[in-house]
């Protein structure tokens, strides 16, 4: 037990090292690598996952890595099931999937590996709503004491109807802004008209200026030319902040950003191609998340999660004592 | 033989709808005409309505689709990168599930179909069956997919997956494994299920459209049971069954939800090997792309539908083909 885990932690260490030196160069480690990573979970990781696996098998054309996106609730199904080597997540692991984990005996190491960032956008002649606060985004999307009108969020804003667009109810999306804006128990109002095709969004906020909408910040750099972004108070400092990569990256753009993870199943890191793979998307993580789209961590947290990886550091650190989940800014949570 | 059924057919053939008509309701020769005229017309404008739509769809999809088309597309893996990327690790996996659902699903669907029709007994047991048959052709999709992970992929959590009983290694042909994971074989054991009900009905209907004189003239010619199904009612029956094949193949190609249920994964750099491969399916890719935000993937995803397409024509044709060779070989 301890030689295999002595020779992954060689494996891993060499890995990095050599990935540290020449990052996209072939190394001569990883062409003779052999095997099979399995990779599942978050629709919205799968973007980042694609990528790495791309480059990673150009330089370990002996691997296959296969990533699936059956969700992050469906990846971490699967991953307790000991069917996936590496679970991606756009959310911490919640207190009854480590459960699940436990009950197949399955051990597993948490990476963050970029951020993303929610965007609210509004047409480009709205010149009224330039930011919003927690409290009038809640009157405008709540279900209960919702706002019919622009004017019912504040008084100096016209007196016309607010559309609204959102994202689909089960995509994962959806579910964070809920969770920020009503919490768990609250409702989203039901006379918004919802598109699964952020595509969708994009056109019908363009073309209404009473409409307002949100999704994912990778859609808003797309389309920063035909939208605004609105810009949100920040309820702990109480400044207006504007979703930015450097806004997102030190957490000033909040609530509305959230970490990305991928979990590692302990057991698999005894496969050097899973080892190797971990290490890879670390390695690559802020250059490829940014190509596709997403915000890069701070150079610090990569090396937070490298160091955890190469100490197999188990468990997570995005719930309390109690099970519960730990708000606030990931450097301060994930260490 | 030939004359034989052929006398029974003419025997059995119903009087034309004409006829019926004209003894039961003596109307007025110009309203006669006028109906008969203007269902004539309704049925027209339907059917050019059904060929418009169907144009303007493909029309659509190779105007977007059809400068993604080439070699390198159906020979590279998915990419990030819109001009890197390629259809085929999804395509030889559609390829790879369809030929395995249809070799599962005929035999044991016509084979139920006939014990229903020709051998069972009118029973509970029987009427019980037939209720759940027809009932299951409506069940959608997606609750197939649950029972594939179940029952195939997982072997109902009775075999651990750390340790799977195995034949053969990975890289040989042959390659087994059980439970049998989330390789191509489950996927194609999963569409097969969605397909069944379609392909037992349509079996059942066939055989029941087979003059009930054939099989009386057989066994009244001392014939078993066996020897009437095999050389009198099934040769008769098999243009009708393999349409209803073809047609449930068509089903079982397009479908994305019970493939994505299985877990199957949608990025990978290797087509199958063996019956435990790791495999992805056009519909799954085509909708990955569909969502991406740039138009280039929407263009992918376009192109994709029309290999999906080409994929369904050429299995399709195949079957006519057999079909046809069935056909001959049976009058």
């Amino acid at each position: 037990m301890n030689h295999i885990r002595a020779t992954t932690l060689f494996l891993a260490a060499a890995v990095l090292v050599s990935l540290a030196a020449a990052p996209t160069t072939p190394s001569q480690d990883t062409k003779s690598l052999k095997g099979i990573v399995r990779v599942d979970g978050s629709s919205t990781v799968y973007l980042i996952a694609e990528a790495v696996a791309e480059e990673f098998s150009k330089i370990a054309p002996g691997v296959n890595v296969t990533v699936g996106m059956s969700g992050t609730g469906g990846g971490f199904k699967r991953f307790g099931n000991g069917e996936t080597d590496i679970s991606n997540a756009s959310r911490g692991i919640k207190k009854t999937e480590i459960e699940a984990c436990k009950s197949h005996k399955i051990e597993f190491i948490e990476l963050p590996v970029a951020f993303d960032g929610l965007t609210i956008v509004t047409n480009k002649e709205n010149t009224w709503a330039k930011q919003l606060s927690i409290a009038q985004i809640k009157k405008i999307f709540a279900s209960s004491g919702a706002a019919k009108t622009w004017k019912d969020v504040d008084a100096s804003w016209p007196d016309e109807a607010i559309k609204i667009y959102s994202p689909g109810t089960d995509s994962g999306t959806f579910d964070y802004f809920k969770e920020v804006t009503v919490g768990k128990e609250g409702k989203i109002r039901s006379d918004i008209s919802v598109s699964e095709d952020d595509n969708v969004i994009v056109r019908a906020v363009e073309g209404d200026k009473n409409a307002i909408g949100f999704f994912g910040y990778a859609y808003f750099v797309e389309n920063q030319s035909k939208l605004n972004a609105v810009k949100v108070v920040n309820p702990k400092t109480g400044a207006a902040v504007g979703p930015s990569p450097a806004t997102i990256e030190d957490a000033s753009y909040a609530p509305f950003s959230r970490p990305l993870f991928i979990y590692v199943n302990k057991a698999s890191l005894a496969k050097p191609a899973v080892a190797a793979y971990a290490a890879f998307a670390l390695e690559n993580g802020a250059k490829l998340a940014t190509e596709v789209g997403y915000v890069k961590l701070p150079a610090i947290m990569y090396d937070r999660a490298k160091a955890n990886l190469a100490a197999t550091k188990l468990g997570t650190q995005m719930l309390d004592d109690n099970g519960m989940e730990r708000m606030g800014v990931l450097a301060d949570i994930y260490k | 033989m030939h004359s034989l059924r052929a006398q029974a057919q003419s025997n059995t053939r119903r009087r034309s709808p004409g006829e019926i008509v004209a003894a039961a309701a003596p109307a007025s020769q110009l309203a006669r005409r006028v109906v008969d005229r203007g269902f004539l017309a309704l049925c027209i404008v339907f059917t050019g309505l059904a060929v418009v739509i169907l144009g303007i769809l493909l029309v659509t999809i190779w105007q977007d689709g059809h400068t993604r088309l080439s070699w390198q597309f159906l020979n590279s893996f998915a990419s990030r990168r819109t001009e890197e990327a390629g259809v085929r690790a999804p395509m030889w996996g559609s390829i790879w599930a369809c030929v395995i659902c249809a070799l599962a699903a005929v035999p044991i669907g016509v084979g139920t179909a006939i014990y229903l029709e020709e051998f069972s007994k009118r029973s509970r047991f029987r009427s019980f069956i037939q209720l759940n048959i027809a009932n299951l052709a409506g069940v959608p999709s997606i609750v197939y997919g649950i029972l594939g992970l179940t029952a195939f992929a997982r072997a109902f959590g009775s075999a651990s997956t750390d340790s799977p009983i195995t034949i053969g290694q990975p890289e040989s042909f042959f390659y087994l494994q059980l439970p049998f994971g989330h390789g191509v074989l489950a996927g194609g054991l999963t569409l097969m299920l969605v397909v069944l009900p379609i392909i037992i009905v349509s079996s059942q209907e066939a055989l029941r459209s087979v003059p009930r004189s054939l099989r009386t003239a057989s066994l009244a010619l001392g014939g078993t049971q066996w020897q009437t199904t095999w050389n009198i009612t099934l040769p008769a029956s098999i243009p009708m069954i393999m349409t209803g094949a073809i047609l449930a193949m068509s089903r079982a190609i397009g479908e994305a939800a019970p493939i994505l249920v299985l877990g199957v994964p949608l990025f990978i750099r290797t087509t199958p090997i063996n019956l435990m491969s790791d495999f992805t399916v056009l519909p799954l890719q085509i909708y990955n792309w569909s969502m991406r935000q740039q138009s280039g993937f929407h263009e992918l995803a376009a192109a994709a539908i029309i290999v999906l397409l080409a994929v369904l024509l050429t299995l399709n044709a195949v079957a006519v083909i057999i079909r046809h060779r069935l056909q001959r070989a049976a009058s």
